[in-house]
């Protein structure tokens, strides 16, 4: 394997101070790969404009009065063609040539390819009706692309505001590591207020600081170009006084060791359950219901990374247990309950949901636990489609009230001390917060035992797993019945939430964008997985809750997709990776770092001079 | 079971030399097909405690196949595979390996993405009890037992001198150099307690100092933790230094059984490697 790569040099001194690399020329470009980058941008563009976005998302207005989502849409096209298409050759990690106007001019040159799409596409719409194929797109898409002028502006316009967002994107890779860092703090400082502004504007209610949302937003929405100038300079000259301390005590506290980092992490962990316990006093209506919706996906995640994460099943059905525990739960305490309805309490409704599910996990999981893989995959996707058909089906009607579903499901009661109501976002996320942290305990001290140990040597390979003693069936199985119990949590408390269940709240979808969400935070992470829930579902949204970017919720799958994607190619690991995960997939750069660093090569040396070495024969 | 090696040498250990009226592994007519092909052709062959023992063959000879029929990873189409007595025919791999019986792999298979110890620690799985609600409630025998899997692992890792121990501990397993992986497979299958070993090749790939040193180590594992061991080899002077017997495969038929000196002599034996190429 890698590990035995032969140096290139073996007993290079010092290495050498890299001589300064010249710059390129402007018109030395690799013109081929930027014609191909300006294409692919136009193409995005046209897209994304026939998608409808730009005209839809126009209505966010991120800084007033200059930018709305929806032309941003359009912008980040150029600027990201731009920017990648200006890449260094690097050769043995050495920039082979210094960044400078060839940087410039190449994103330019791509980035006003890519606005050309924009110029084609308001030529076509001008003369032709394409209408007919392609039904997306409003009439206010030419109007929009032409900012109220004729269709020559249009033309003009989107060739010259490309060519400035490309050389724009080129220009980021003059900058050194710090002013680039400040840079970046400053855009998502602006935009991080701009998305999060529900929120910001829903707490300062909250706390009575109505005064600063006045200040920094506009009446109808956005950041003030004013107060958002102000927010950027602020943040640029905190980013270059902070000089990457964040990154630095981060790294400081990956290093501590034993006792010192025990209590790191449970003051960590402290801060961050009193910030959660407390902000929901202050927070209205809007950010409870916010909260509780990731918390749901939190809890929901969490049990799909031990099956997915930890034992490495791809389980596509996991809304199966999502809708058991909440048809269950509906059963067991509505007393709309078609069949029976005992109206037990909530909380002792949930120990027979519990038990329920961990049974239909068996049930389930018994069959197809003995498949690998693909085959795996596609058996667990159907199965998470029949349970829906069973709950829509005339058969059981009786039982679950079919398409009607139940409805008039009462409030989560605990001890009679709290009654959870739908209609009360803020306990609701009380509720979702304890089960949340009983279920980050449960992911975090299995996956430091001996069962956790046999779910990763699964993962790794089955076939030596087994043959180390370790019984693959059962030991899925279990892996399979603990994610179905962390997902009728979720689906129990989801049921007195809402107050009524339908199967079709219970989609193929659920499936997907919980395993996007696991993907997209860091398969294998408990921190990456909240992360991923986090943005995911707080800002886009989930299947059917709306996030921050409300806007979004038309375009969403789409937008899901194109992450994905994105994030396979860029950062495979996740946002938040697991140690484990980012060295699987890294393992030939991990297996080469460590030989440069010696210790290989120290172990060839080892082994050649052994003095223990047995007679040689 | 506390301690790793409180196993092995049990009753019955003096019996060794192959004097024993029962065999620790004995299989009878086994028989293993792929297709057409005959890979095992009603083999006989027999380990006892205490002994180690050599098995060679030409490439293709059905070497491999007879561990992984032993370890139950191929379907046998006849005979019988008897261990201390009883059938293991019909068992899943993983009884197997509770039975007593570890392996390890001719292309080196170790959970890569798991640590040095965490890959000698998950191989106790069958000899050790605790499970999620241990875990879960912190009790105090599953923290007994976590500490006494950690102690096993260390102890067995330290088998291998200083190569395998300290800062290696928490390497990933695909950061360590090609001898060192034979070498945490071994571990891996000594952390199972098994009765016996059988090892798939153990020094392939190894230079001749790495070499000459696991086949002390395969001596001392037999007197030292007490294992009976069956070791695959093509190094004709590993086989010389290791074995108390020898067994020749041949498409999958034993075509000699004996001590060293009486197979390498064998016209058969020598008929078979110069026919088919020898691979020594
Ligand atoms: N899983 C399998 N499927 C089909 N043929 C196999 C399989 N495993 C081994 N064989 C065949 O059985 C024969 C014996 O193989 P093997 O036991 O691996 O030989 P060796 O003695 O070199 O270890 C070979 O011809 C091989 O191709
Ligand atoms: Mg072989």
């Amino acid at each position: 394997m890698t590990a035995t790569v032969p140096p290139a040099t073996p007993t290079s001194g010092v290495p050498a101070e890299p001589a300064p690399a010249p710059t390129r020329g402007a018109l030395d470009q690799d013109w081929r790969r930027l014609v191909r980058m300006g294409a692919v941008g136009a193409v995005a563009q046209i897209f994304i404009a026939l998608s409808n976005m730009p005209v839809r998302l126009d209505e966010r207005v991120i800084v007033k009065p200059v930018l709305s989502l929806g032309y941003l849409t359009l912008l980040i096209v150029p600027f990201a063609a731009g920017h990648r298409v200006g890449h260094q050759i690097k050769r043995e990690g050495v920039p082979v040539h210094a960044a400078g106007a060839h940087e410039v001019a190449g994103g330019a040159a791509c980035g006003a390819l890519a606005g050309g799409g924009l110029s084609l596409l308001a030529v076509l719409l001008a003369n032709f009706d394409l209408r007919e194929p392609l039904v997306n797109w409003s009439p206010m898409l030419a109007e929009l692309l032409a900012f109220g002028n004729e269709t020559w502006f249009a033309v003009v316009v989107w060739l010259v505001i490309g060519t400035a967002c490309g050389a724009a994107g080129g220009a980021l890779r003059l900058l050194g590591p710090r002013t680039r860092r400040a840079v970046v703090t400053m855009a998502l400082a602006v935009g991080g207020a701009a998305v999060l502004e529900p929120l910001v504007v829903d707490l300062a209610e909250g706390m009575r600081l109505e005064a600063l949302t006045d200040r920094l937003y506009a009446r109808r929405g956005g950041v003030n170009w004013t107060s958002g100038l102000g927010l950027a300079a602020a943040s640029g000259i905190l980013a270059a006084l902070g000089r990457g301390r964040l990154q630095q005590a981060r790294a400081h506290i990956a290093e501590l060791e034993g006792a010192s980092r025990t209590r790191t992490n449970g003051l960590l962990i402290l801060a961050t359950a009193a910030v959660l316990v407390i902000l929901p006093l202050f927070a209205g209506k809007l950010t409870n219901e916010l909260l509780a919706n990731v918390g749901l996906f939190v809890l929901l995640a969490l049990g799909l990374n031990i099956v997915v994460g930890l034992a490495g099943i791809l389980d596509l059905g996991y809304v199966a247990f999502f809708a058991v525990g909440s048809y269950s739960a509906a059963v067991l305490t509505a007393a709309t309950s078609p069949r029976i309805n005992p109206e037990l309490p909530w909380l002792v409704a949930l120990i027979v949901v519990v038990v329920i599910t961990g049974l239909v996990g068996l049930f389930i999981g018994a069959p197809v636990i003995r498949m690998r893989g693909d085959y795996l995959a596609i058996v667990t996707l159907g199965f998470g489609e029949i349970i829906r058909l069973i709950f829509l089906s005339d058969w059981l009607s009786g039982w679950f009230g079919g398409s009607q579903g139940i409805t008039k499901i009462p409030g989560a009661g605990i001890f009679g001390l709290t009654d959870v109501a739908g209609t009360d976002p803020r306990r609701v996320f009380y509720l979702v917060l304890a089960f949340c942290a009983i279920a980050i305990y449960v992911s975090w001290r299995l996956e430091r035992s001996r069962l956790g140990r046999a779910w990763m040597a699964v993962r790794e390979d089955e076939t030596v797993a087994e043959a180390m003693g370790i019984n693959t069936v059962n030991v899925k199985l279990l892996a399979f019945v603990v994610g179905a119990v962390l997902g009728s949590f979720s689906g129990a408390i989801f049921s007195a939430k809402v107050g009524s269940v339908f199967p079709n709240s219970f989609l193929i979808l659920v499936s997907i964008v919980i395993l996007v969400v696991v993907i997209f935070g860091g398969m294998g992470n408990i921190v990456g997985v909240i992360a991923g829930s986090a943005v995911l579902i707080g800002v886009l949204g989930g299947p059917k809750q709306p996030g921050l970017l409300a806007e979004f919720s038309e375009f969403k799958l789409l937008i899901y997709g194109a992450l994905l994607i994105w994030m396979m190619l860029a950062r495979p690991e996740g946002l938040i990776p697991s140690v484990r995960r980012s060295r699987e997939l890294h393992q030939q750069e991990m297996a080469q770092d460590a030989w440069l660093k010696g210790q290989v090569e120290d172990d060839n040396h080892n082994d050649g001079g052994s003095p223990k070495a047995a007679p040689a024969t | 079971m506390t301690a790793a090696n409180g196993t092995g040498r049990g009753p019955g250990a003096d019996a060794a030399n192959g004097t024993s009226r029962r065999p620790l592994l004995e299989t009878r007519d086994l028989s293993v097909d792929f297709g057409g092909l005959h890979a095992l052709d009603r083999l006989d062959f027999e380990v006892h405690e205490g002994e180690i023992v050599s098995v060679i063959g030409p490439n293709g000879a059905g070497k491999t196949t007879l561990f992984n029929a032993i370890t139950a990873t191929v379907e046998t189409s006849a005979g019988d595979i008897l261990f201390e007595g009883s059938s293991l025919l019909g068992l899943d791999p993983n009884r197997v390996t509770a039975r007593g019986i570890a392996r390890t792999f001719q292309n080196v298979r170790l959970f890569a993405n798991m640590t040095v110890l965490e890959n000698v620690m998950v191989s106790q799985h069958c000899r050790t009890r605790q499970h999620a609600f241990g875990a879960l409630f912190y009790t105090p025998s599953f923290r007994r037992e976590e500490a006494e899997i950690r102690e096993r692992a260390e102890n067995v890792l330290s088998f291998f001198g200083s190569r395998l121990v300290g800062y290696r501990f928490d390497q990933p397993a695909f950061t360590l150099s090609y001898a060192n992986r034979r070498r945490l497979e071994i571990a891996r299958a000594m952390a199972t307690q098994p009765k016996l070993i059988l090892l798939d090749e153990p020094v392939a790939g190894m230079n001749p100092v790495e070499s000459a040193e696991l086949t002390g180590m395969i001596g001392r594992l037999r007197d030292e933790w007490g294992f009976a061991i069956v070791v695959i080899e093509h190094h004709m002077d590993v086989v010389r230094e290791v074995s108390d017997r020898v067994v020749v495969l041949d498409h999958g038929t034993k075509i000699a059984d004996g001590d060293f000196e009486d197979v390498s002599n064998d016209p058969r034996v020598i008929e078979a490697y110069l026919g088919h190429g020898a691979t020594t």
